[in-house]
């Protein structure tokens, strides 16, 4: 052990009258920590696997395509995409993938007994909010958004390349492709900032989680007022081919996207902010977790 | 906040409750810079001091600064601030170089700075060979270093070490203990909890007696001692007739109990006045022509002060 006089006081500090300088090199150090332990760690297997289930499910789709009497029609693959996307993807793998990177950027760490190292760093509490959030973002991004090209990949493989191409090119192929492409990412944005505020929240984050699994669930039975108190209304406002929600269904206009992107974002938001206010009046208390 | 009061670790009547069970109470101290160690049983409020100090809990009632600055402001309190809390766990899969350097650069260092950093931390604590393996292979008095080596690294004023010296083997702790002592001649303020009573005797400049969430006394360990005047002290007197000193000894209404030593060339006596007593012993001692090899206070020392103060076996308290 030494013992030497030289003194970490003459370091040179941050400095504080640049701080969106501050804050970005902040927010980096905590994207580099998290990405990493997000894709790395052991919580990760849980999200591997969820984003395998389209992934296996359209292979076996492309390695026994459905019996179409010979026919390669574009428009049936693209209706069957439509129901898989909305009720496998959309409201399985990235809500439930969602509730768990995001409910475990806090809580997780709660539990691990090391949050406190992020609480005594030379940090606003706030910046952490950004960074964390942003670190599951990146990571649902990178995985959901994947899992979702890997599946469109898949659906047009049974239609063979020339078919496939004519559709993509000439038909509503592609830019259908980009509209499910960019669902996903604004189900990971408005999904995740929900999450994150769940799991700095609560001490057992899955009741909650499962509560808001319920809103979005019954969301086809709620009034038109009601249905835009939630994410799933304005993500199916989005999508290019709506389904039918069944004979009990409140029918509601959709919200055109142009009120639905920037809903979806002012949402998101708004709960980063009140999270970043909720983070200021958190303690450590480990031993009461 | 004045001037005064910016350079010191301030407490102004912090109450923490826990739901209804009592974290501390009513606590007022003003922490001057040098080694303060905090001392009491489980429980006593310890660690909910240091917690209320660092912004992990936030009071109940009172305030606190820290050199001026409030808990609740990480992003100036933890530029002047290290704290190598009792919790042992680690953000996974990082060496112990990265896991320094990775929150240095969360407190906002560039990359290189942060890498010297770490390497003088490092080798503050002895880690030097060590730092490039995982944390997660560390033994505990490894781990309890590279704590210790991440709450430093900044370079901080106020360093808070919620029992830093568990876990590390004696030299260890005799190499820590410097290093302690080595950054309070800085002007550091160091504030310690320990267990190891003989050890916080030796290292402390000011100790904080807690019991039950309740400051029972502060100031400088003699100080304290001092100050319990319903507390007779102990004094062993080794000389060649100590029975014709335990004969006059009772001269001073001050003394309440005189003892032989075991090896009969010793008294201990008790007096709750000891400066009356030693010129008591002065007379005594010219007038028989006593050999007095020494006099001692047996008691002086924060074993005895805890025992006094909080009733408990001060080789042990927590």
């Amino acid at each position: 052990m030494s013992s030497r006089t030289e003194e970490a006081a003459t370091v040179t500090e941050p400095a504080e009258n640049l701080p969106w300088a501050l804050w970005a090199r902040q927010v980096l150090a905590i994207l580099k920590l998290e990405v990493k332990k997000n894709f790395w760690g052991r919580r990760a297997i849980l999200i591997y696997l969820l984003a395998l289930l389209p992934v296996l499910l359209f292979t076996a789709i492309a390695l026994i395509p459905p019996d179409m009497g010979g026919r390669n029609d574009p428009a049936f693959f693209n209706m069957m995409f439509a129901n898989i996307y909305e009720i496998l993807i959309l409201r399985t793998v990235v809500f439930f993938g969602c509730a768990w990177i995001f409910m475990n950027l806090f809580r997780g760490e709660v539990v691990d007994r090391s949050l406190h190292y992020y609480f005594l760093s030379a940090l606003r509490r706030e910046v952490l909010v950004v960074g964390k959030y942003l670190s599951g973002l990146l990571t649902s991004l990178t995985l959901f958004v994947s899992m979702t090209f890997v599946s469109l990949v898949l659906l047009y493989l049974p239609l063979g390349y020339s078919t496939s191409m004519q559709h993509l090119t000439a038909g509503h192929g592609l830019r259908y492709a980009m509209i499910y492409l960019a669902v996903t990412a604004l189900a990971c944005v408005g999904y995740g900032a929900v999450f994150l505020l769940i799991g700095l929240l609560f001490r057992n984050p899955v009741i909650p989680a499962l509560a808001v699994y319920g809103w979005e669930f019954i969301n086809f039975l709620l009034p038109p007022v009601l249905k835009k108190l939630s994410v799933i209304h304005y993500l199916q406002s989005l999508l290019p081919l709506p389904l039918s929600e069944g004979p009990f269904a409140i029918v509601a206009e959709p919200s055109p996207a142009w009120v639905a992107i920037p809903t979806l974002l002012l949402m998101a938001t708004l709960v980063l902010v009140f999270a970043s206010l909720q983070i200021r009046r958190m303690e450590i208390r480990y031993g009461g977790e | 906040m004045n001037e005064a009061s910016s350079h010191l670790i301030v407490f102004d009547d912090v109450s923490k409750f826990y739901g209804e069970i009592l974290g501390v109470n009513r606590v007022n101290l003003s922490i001057a810079p040098g080694i303060t160690s905090l001392v009491g049983p489980n429980g006593s409020g310890k660690t909910t001091l240091m917690n209320l100090m660092t912004g992990l809990l936030r009071p109940t009632r009172g305030r606190i600064h820290i050199l001026g600055i409030e808990p609740d402001r990480p992003e100036k309190l933890f530029r002047k601030v290290g704290y190598c809390s009792q919790f042992d766990s680690f953000p996974g899969g990082l060496t112990g170089r990265q896991f320094i350097s990775s929150f240095l650069g969360v407190n906002g260092y560039e990359r290189r700075e942060a890498e010297e950093l770490s390497a003088r931390a490092l080798e503050r604590v002895g880690l030097q060979e060590a730092g490039d393996r995982k944390v997660a292979g560390y033994s505990k008095g490894m781990r309890q270093r590279i704590r210790l080596a991440q709450s430093i690294a900044h370079g901080p004023t106020v360093l808070i070490l919620d029992e830093p010296l568990n876990g590390l083997d004696p030299m260890a702790r005799a190499e820590t203990i410097n290093l302690f002592r080595h950054l309070a001649s800085e002007g550091l303020h160091l504030v310690i909890s320990s267990h190891i009573l003989h050890e916080v005797d030796m290292m402390s400049d000011q100790v904080v007696l807690l019991n039950n969430g309740y400051v029972v006394a502060e100031g400088d360990i003699h100080g304290v001692r001092d100050e319990m005047e319903e507390h007779p002290m102990q004094i062993l007197i080794r000389c060649d007739r100590p029975g014709v000193l335990a004969a006059r000894v009772f001269e001073q209404n001050a003394v309440v109990e005189a003892r032989l030593h075991v090896d009969a060339h010793g008294l201990f006596v008790k007096t709750r006045n000891p400066d009356e007593f030693y010129l008591l012993l002065n007379r005594v001692v010219l007038e028989n022509r006593l050999n007095v090899e020494s006099v001692a206070p047996v008691d002086d020392d924060l074993n005895a002060v805890y025992q006094y103060l909080i009733g408990s076996e001060g080789g042990n308290p927590s």
